[in-house]
């Protein structure tokens, strides 16, 4: 009611603006959604922007991707190509290659809108993956953020299945290829491998189907769900309210920040623009995937040096480091453990990605809410994790340009798999071990920086003639980030109600030990005021 | 007191000396500090330099809206270069056109986000904003609420009651998608089985081997000592279906000292004078073995490095693949030109599970 009464005063007031938001106002009720987020608070931190950045490529992909639907044909009818490239002038390809290669050379902006295309697409898999790093070391997938954790990683594998249905649209020779590949993974699968990829490619490889099936995955119904899953997303965001890392005046029970008007939203509109600008920059300054240089999709020759993107660099590289002989006829049937057991280990590699938030909060019992975001060293156990993890992935992503590394440094084919073959194996071990140790003789020093101060450089001379050094102490906000976060103890196994101690208790026993067993205690009060006496 | 999920109290940090929780919900096996370190508070604001010296403040409004018709100019000099650099007859004006239209996309992208982020670094309010957080459960009474709303559902709907009702919507609900996996099957050719595709490709008794990709039949006499061709069968070109068949029927061709050859009994007339055809499609998944090195006689697979050693009936030396590929057994006709025996004895490419 008091709307009613108050409208036309504002209209009258306000001239043009006010008139409009009142109109709008009477029909929409929007003056509730600026209440309740016009003043939403923001936290700060430059990590914070990797998620930012995957959302902007991603709205930078929709603009340029419409945009190139106008002209690519998602058609492997035979055509001859008669477009500006001389090079490829009468040469017989379907209308797919045809019609990139017309965006590429007889639409003015077109090779431009291509680049931008696939170098957001780059950037978008890019951030989405730093982005999960980010949050993986800091703890910030704890509760109430599990499920968003598992939102995140579906985008992730979307991102990727968009990049691969993507680069596999022009039917070039390198993009066939891949599809090859594909299809020879698919028919090494045990009983339905063979009418997966017959159904897949409508008949025998690589047939006239795949390409229009691809586009509609690729322009319909993938980014449907990477839209859906970013709306879910960003929805948890907003009922979580952001993580924020630990300062003076911040606790789990406030966000401290910027309101989203003004600061906020000219800080992240103005950053949308920043990365559509360097995406943009790249993509003028930069060519990427000249399929005119490759020629359309031919079975029979291949160049060397064949490279995927990027991110599925991982999954060919696990293809390649499968050790001679895993193949075997049983019951009549042949057994491609050369294919099954790359696509297990991914597998299993991938699912424990996703379930990561739930086996640590089973390990540790926490059922509290946590909104402030862990440093990394604080939780060695879970670090030294994501630290084997990450060289896991990375020995599998340089697997896929062994040939390219051994030619470059003159090194043997055989050198490098086996090389890689260990890394991949002994790799998270050694991760592991040293990234733990770093981590707690961080927290030494953060301990001894928060009790005794920090060196000040002075050296002063004692009327005893010792030199000492005098130590500075830190002010309290500054004490306050490094001594700031809780450490877990390892669970003791004890039997329960019936006297009995289950399996699942023991392993989650074990588990605990193995993260908790060597921790460091955060700096209490009564240590720091027996500290001060000491300098 | 740290609680197992399962209600029993079997599993407890080893130091349960809890102080009294803060938070609400169980810390697991979190260590409570009896005494730890108090929360400073906020500290004091301090002022940017923009707050302090009015010259700053101007400086950084100056900078903030010539960025802004910096993006402008950015805009219409992307207009300007669509007009001034048009593709007309050579490649290089594709570059032209793509390196000024996009330069001038990037300036007046790049123009309007720095401006607006320093704007709002060095120019707008920054007192930081608090808002308290609360549980995301939520309150009692509208969980209280909630549950009521679907008791009173069920009771006004009988669904926990009515059984069979139940029981039969949930059997339609399962049983209505099942039409629509069906329909999938449509996606490959009806009456047709892959693995029996799979098994054959196009060469024949009597099919001459040619040139990829011109078709030209090769002479045997052509095949000099350490040469590679590249061969597709015979009328491959005039095909339909000329990639499918491609996919299976490519072949590499070499000729070698006979005596370099190690030939099983059963392939002895599979090789003509040295000259002898391989399968070109890796057994591993299918990429094209393209990559000859002659001094070893060792082909190459470009896309995941198996290699086949041609000296012993291509037998795999290292990598993932696991089979040799298979051979092609040749021979001339009466007019000199290489022609095949017959089809492969075994599928080529890839393994699939009713291989055998």
């Amino acid at each position: 009611m008091s709307t009613t009464s108050a409208a036309p005063k504002a209209a009258s007031n306000g001239g043009f603006t006010a008139a409009a938001a009142t109109y709008l106002e009477e029909r929409t009720s929007i003056s509730a959604v600026v209440k309740e987020f016009g003043r939403k608070i923001f936290p700060d931190h430059w990590s914070f922007l990797l998620g930012e950045v995957a959302l902007y490529s991603f709205v930078v992909i929709l603009l340029s991707g419409t945009f190139l639907t106008f002209f690519f044909q998602a058609s492997m009818a035979e055509t001859v190509y008669n477009g500006s490239y001389a090079p490829l002038k009468g040469v017989e390809m379907s209308a797919a290659m045809n019609s990139t290669l017309n965006i590429s050379f007889d639409i003015r902006g077109g090779l431009l809108m291509r680049q931008v295309h696939h170098w957001a697409a780059l950037l978008f898999v890019a951030a989405i993956g730093l982005h999960m790093l980010r949050i993986f070391f800091t703890g910030a997938f704890r509760k109430p953020r599990e499920l968003n954790w598992v939102i995140g990683f579906m985008l992730f594998i979307l991102a990727m299945a968009e990049g691969f249905t993507g680069y596999s649209l022009p039917d070039d020779l390198l993009s066939g290829n891949g599809l090859r590949i594909i299809d020879g993974m698919v028919k090494g699968l045990p009983l339905v491998g063979t009418w997966i990829s017959f159904l897949l490619f409508g008949g025998e490889f690589p047939g006239t189907a795949i390409v229009g099936r691809l586009y509609t995955l690729h322009i319909l119904l993938l980014p449907a769900l990477v839209v859906a899953f970013i709306a879910l997303h960003l929805t948890f965001v907003v009922v979580h309210k952001h993580t924020q890392y630990a300062a003076a005046g911040r606790t789990q029970q406030n966000v401290v920040g910027y309101p989203i008007l003004p600061v906020y939203a000219a800080k992240a509109g103005g950053f949308f623009f920043i990365v559509f600008g360097v995406i943009v920059l790249i993509a003028s300054l930069f060519t990427i995937n000249p399929i005119w240089n490759y020629g359309p999709y031919d079975p029979s020759p291949v160049s060397a040096g064949t490279q995927p993107d990027w991110y599925i660099g991982f999954a060919d590289g696990a293809l390649r480091l499968v050790p001679p002989g895993w193949e075997f006829v049983w019951l009549d049937r042949t057994w491609s453990f050369n294919i099954i057991v790359p696509v297990l280990v991914l597998g299993l590699f991938i699912v424990t990605v996703a379930i990561y938030p739930f086996l640590e909060a089973w390990i540790t019992g926490d059922k509290r809410e946590h909104h402030i975001a862990d440093r990394p060293r604080n939780n060695p156990g879970r670090t030294a994790v994501g630290a084997a993890g990450v060289t896991f992935y990375a020995a599998l992503w340089a697997a896929a340009s062994s040939d390219i590394i051994a030619t470059h440094f003159k090194l043997t084919m055989e050198g490098v798999i086996h090389t890689l073959q260990a890394c991949l194996i002994l790799g998270p071990i050694v991760a592991y071990i040293i990234a733990k140790r770093i981590c707690i003789a961080l927290q030494k020093k953060d301990r001894t920086i928060a009790l005794h101060g920090y060196e000040s450089g002075r050296i002063v001379r004692l009327p005893g003639g010792e030199y000492i050094e005098v130590h500075e102490q830190l002010d309290e906000y500054e004490r306050w980030r490094l001594v700031s976060f809780e450490s877990y103890q390892p669970l003791m196994l004890r039997p329960n109600s019936r006297g009995k101690i289950t399996a699942s208790n023991r392993l989650r026993a074990g588990l605990s030990r193995w993260f908790f067993e060597d921790r460091i205690a955060p700096v209490t009060r009564g240590e720091i005021e027996g500290g001060h006496g000491h300098h | 007191m740290a609680q197992d999920d399962n209600g029993g109290s079997d599993l407890a940090a080893a130091d349960s000396s809890a102080v009294e929780l803060v938070r609400a919900g169980d810390p697991g096996t979190a260590v409570l500090l009896q005494d730890p370190v108090e929360n400073p508070g906020f500290p004091p604001h301090r002022k940017r330099v923009t707050d302090k010296d009015p010259k700053k403040n101007k400086r950084a409004e100056r900078t903030v809206y010539t960025l802004f018709y910096l993006s402008i100019v950015g805009s219409i000099w992307a207009i300007a270069a669509y007009m001034l650099f048009p593709i007309e007859s050579n490649v290089g004006q594709v570059r032209a056109n793509t390196l000024f239209i996009g330069l001038g996309i990037a300036l007046a992208l790049l123009a309007l986000g720095f401006g607006a982020v320093h704007w709002g670094k060095a120019l707008m309010a920054d007192h930081e904003g608090i808002d308290v957080r609360h549980p995301v459960e939520g309150t009692p009474a509208t969980q209280a609420r909630a549950v009521e709303i679907f008791q009173q559902a069920n009771e006004e709907s009988g669904f926990g009651r009515r059984t069979l009702i139940r029981n039969s919507l949930i059997g339609a609900l399962v049983a209505f998608p099942l039409p629509a996996v069906v329909l999938f099957r449509g996606l490959g050719p009806q009456n047709q089985n892959p693995a029996d595709l799979l098994r054959h490709t196009m060469w024949k008794k009597g099919t001459r081997l040619t040139k990829d990709p011109s078709g030209v039949p090769i002479k045997a006499s052509d095949v000099t000592l350490g040469s590679v061709f590249h061969v597709i069968p015979e009328g491959l070109n005039d095909r339909e279906d000329m990639l499918e068949q491609k996919a299976k029927a490519a072949v590499l061709l070499m000729r070698l000292k006979p005596t370099d050859l190690h030939v099983s009994p059963e392939r002895k007339n599979w090789n003509y004078d040295g000259i002898v055809a391989y399968s070109k499609i890796c057994t591993h998944v299918g990429c094209p073995v393209a990559l000859y090195e002659q001094q070893t006689h060792h082909l190459l697979c470009p896309c995941h490095q198996s290699q086949f050693d041609i000296t012993h009936e291509a037998e795999v030396i290292f990598g993932p693949a696991k089979r040799p590929l298979p051979q092609l057994p040749i021979t001339v006709d009466a007019d000199g030109y290489l022609v095949a025996r017959s089809d492969f004895h075994e599928p080529v490419g890839p393994s699939f599970w009713e291989r055998h």
